[in-house]
């Protein structure tokens, strides 16, 4: 794989990543259990949705096809897609949405602090930005964790069970392929084996706190950075992508 | 209307306290434009209508993220997306400072909540209405938000001074909401055919109901003239809707939009438009319950507040240990 294409592919991964589990949050809205998280919700759906945008825009600007974001997002087929499995997982109840945004974000965390350092300016200067933005989420993230955790006896159960659901998505973050190789090679990008540790310690040191026992490692799904989903995501692009597909070339 | 509805003993003896001495004090501090602060003496009844009001505001702003936020995963484009996603939770901030200005006089979220979620409280009537189409997203901010900033900015000068810088902040929030509305419309009128017979079949579904967002008549508006006079109020419901139409008739013409009225022109003596009758049957019906969307809407707000009830349980559970650990 060139060096060029890595970059691409690896810019379309952080884009998607951040996109689809914008699109997730959004779902959520008016479905919040108070209305100070409608906007807690709102605010950090935001922040994902302007990454996405700067980095599909950066994407276009790499390939040089005159792909726009709006193109990049409404108009590629699921298996184009190359988020984590992790970031498209349904809703499910408040726990599940946490849990899905407090180990995406433990992890992301690094990947930007990692990008922020990388030899690609442009990399450099969204991950500064970002950054800023995901330490916050994982901030929120955490302190609800912990009053989920250490909160009743039901929500206690509760979330460790949407834990233990969302553990087997965790692995496919670490799981390094030729495009992340490439990347750490071509632009001094992230180490998985690296964040690895750190994302470990992180999330252990909040599962703690929230008196809930970290899941074994057993079998680990995968698939998503390669364009092999859930079966969920298919209907998430459906309702999504739903205009631009159906009024071609229109411009709204 | 002073003794309107107040059957209880707490309140009998707050209104028996309610001398001729204090009332007219209380009207020369509103005539000479002070603004009335939270623990400032004021009428029962003034209170209990700002009450209604702000809550009812308040109520609408959060019913209100339902229709739009209905569009949010389907919106055309990222920018869209975005702005869009920026305009609902601005009303979920709106929602917030209401509740928190009618606080100040004397009433709990939790209860306005409940009020809301029994169906005792009312809100809006035109978020019973349906966005059927991405277009419905533009006719609501230039509509509805269009018709709610004729009836708010006015408000930025209430008498109650809580509510009246809240407004100052939810008007200012109101009118990108207003021009995003536009915006959207005028993107599809500039589009391809298809688009703009989806603008069109938007504008028709939206406008009479927009029209009624001002309330009834001036002859049947049952609180307007104590409103007024305690200046909560500035101008009336019908003065507000001429307004409005006089405004927003020429907003569809430079869209290249009709008005789905019949009888709409313009009136060369007045130098208003005249508009057509609006059947008022319709707003008491959807007032009444019977509304396209009233069910859904309130049964989405109950499944959300008691999906959400263990969350706000483990929340206290974990706040009274915390507490707990911090006294040991």
């Amino acid at each position: 794989m060139s060096n060029d294409k890595a970059v691409l592919a690896y810019t379309l991964r952080l884009a998607d990543n951040t996109l689809i589990l914008a699109q997730r949050m959004v779902e959520l809205v008016a479905a919040e259990p108070e209305l100070e998280e409608e906007l807690a919700n709102a605010n950090f759906a935001l922040d994902y949705i302007g990454q996405a945008r700067m980095l599909y825009s950066y994407a276009g600007e790499l390939e040089g096809k005159g792909r726009s974001e709006d193109d990049f997002a409404f108009m590629r087929d699921e298996h184009e897609f190359a988020n984590l499995l992790l970031v498209e997982q349904p809703n499910g109840h408040f726990g599940d949405a946490l849990i899905r945004q407090f180990l995406f974000d433990a992890f992301y965390v690094h990947q930007l602090e990692a990008l922020a350092r990388c030899s690609d300016a442009r990399f450099r200067e969204f991950a500064a930005r970002a950054v800023k933005e995901v330490r916050y989420h994982l901030r929120h993230c955490s302190q609800w964790l912990v009053r989920l955790g250490d909160g009743t006896q039901f929500s206690h159960d509760r979330v460790q069970t949407s834990l233990d659901d969302a553990w087997r998505y965790t692995g496919e973050m670490f799981a390094s392929d030729e495009t992340d190789r490439a990347v750490q090679d071509c632009i001094n990008g992230p180490d998985l084996e690296e964040i690895r540790p750190l994302w470990r310690r992180d999330v252990e040191e909040v599962i703690s706190r929230a008196t809930l026992s970290v899941p074994s490692d057993d079998w680990m799904a995968s698939g998503g950075k390669q364009g092999r989903h859930s079966e969920y995501l298919g209907y998430l692009l459906a309702e999504m992508q739903y205009l631009q597909r159906s009024f071609p070339g229109a411009s709204w | 209307m002073y003794t309107q509805g107040l059957d209880q003993a707490g309140k009998d003896r707050r209104i028996a306290a309610e001398t001729e001495e204090l009332l007219s004090a209380f009207q020369r501090r509103v005539d000479a434009e002070e603004k009335i602060e939270a623990k400032d003496w004021m009428p029962e009844a003034y209170r209990k209508t700002l009450i209604r009001q702000i809550s009812q505001h308040a109520h609408s702003e959060i019913i209100g993220m339902q229709p739009e936020g209905n569009w949010l995963t389907r919106a055309p484009s990222l920018k869209r997306k975005a702005i869009l996603l920026a305009k609902v939770q601005d009303e979920a901030g709106h929602g917030l400072y209401l509740y928190s200005a009618a606080e100040t006089l004397g009433v709990s979220r939790d209860q306005m909540v409940a009020d809301l979620l029994s169906g005792k409280a009312k809100y809006s009537s035109i978020f019973n209405y349906p966005t059927l189409t991405w277009a419905d997203i533009g006719a609501i901010g230039w509509l509805v938000d269009g018709a709610a900033i004729m009836n708010q900015i006015p408000l930025c000068r209430c008498s109650y001074g809580p509510y009246a810088r809240a407004m100052v902040r939810v008007c200012k929030e109101e009118s990108f909401h207003q021009r995003q509305g536009f915006d959207i419309m005028n993107a599809l009128c500039r589009g391809t055919a298809a688009q703009k017979a989806m603008a069109q079949d938007a504008l028709n579904r939206w406008w009479w109901p927009s029209l009624m967002m001002f309330g009834p008549n001036d002859s049947e508006s049952k609180h307007s003239a104590q409103s007024m006079a305690w200046k909560i109020k500035r101008f009336s419901n019908d003065e507000l809707r001429q307004k409005f139409v006089d405004v927003t008739v020429q907003q569809a013409d430079f869209l290249g939009l009709s008005v789905p009225d019949p009888d709409l022109r313009f009136d060369e003596d007045t130098g208003h438009y005249k508009f057509g009758e609006i059947n008022w049957q319709e707003l008491f019906d959807v007032i009444a319950g019977n509304g396209p969307c009233n069910k859904q809407r309130l049964e989405k707000r109950q499944k959300a507040h008691s999906d959400g009830a263990w969350v706000r349980e483990a929340a206290q559970a974990y706040a009274s240990k915390q507490s707990a650990r911090v006294a040991a």
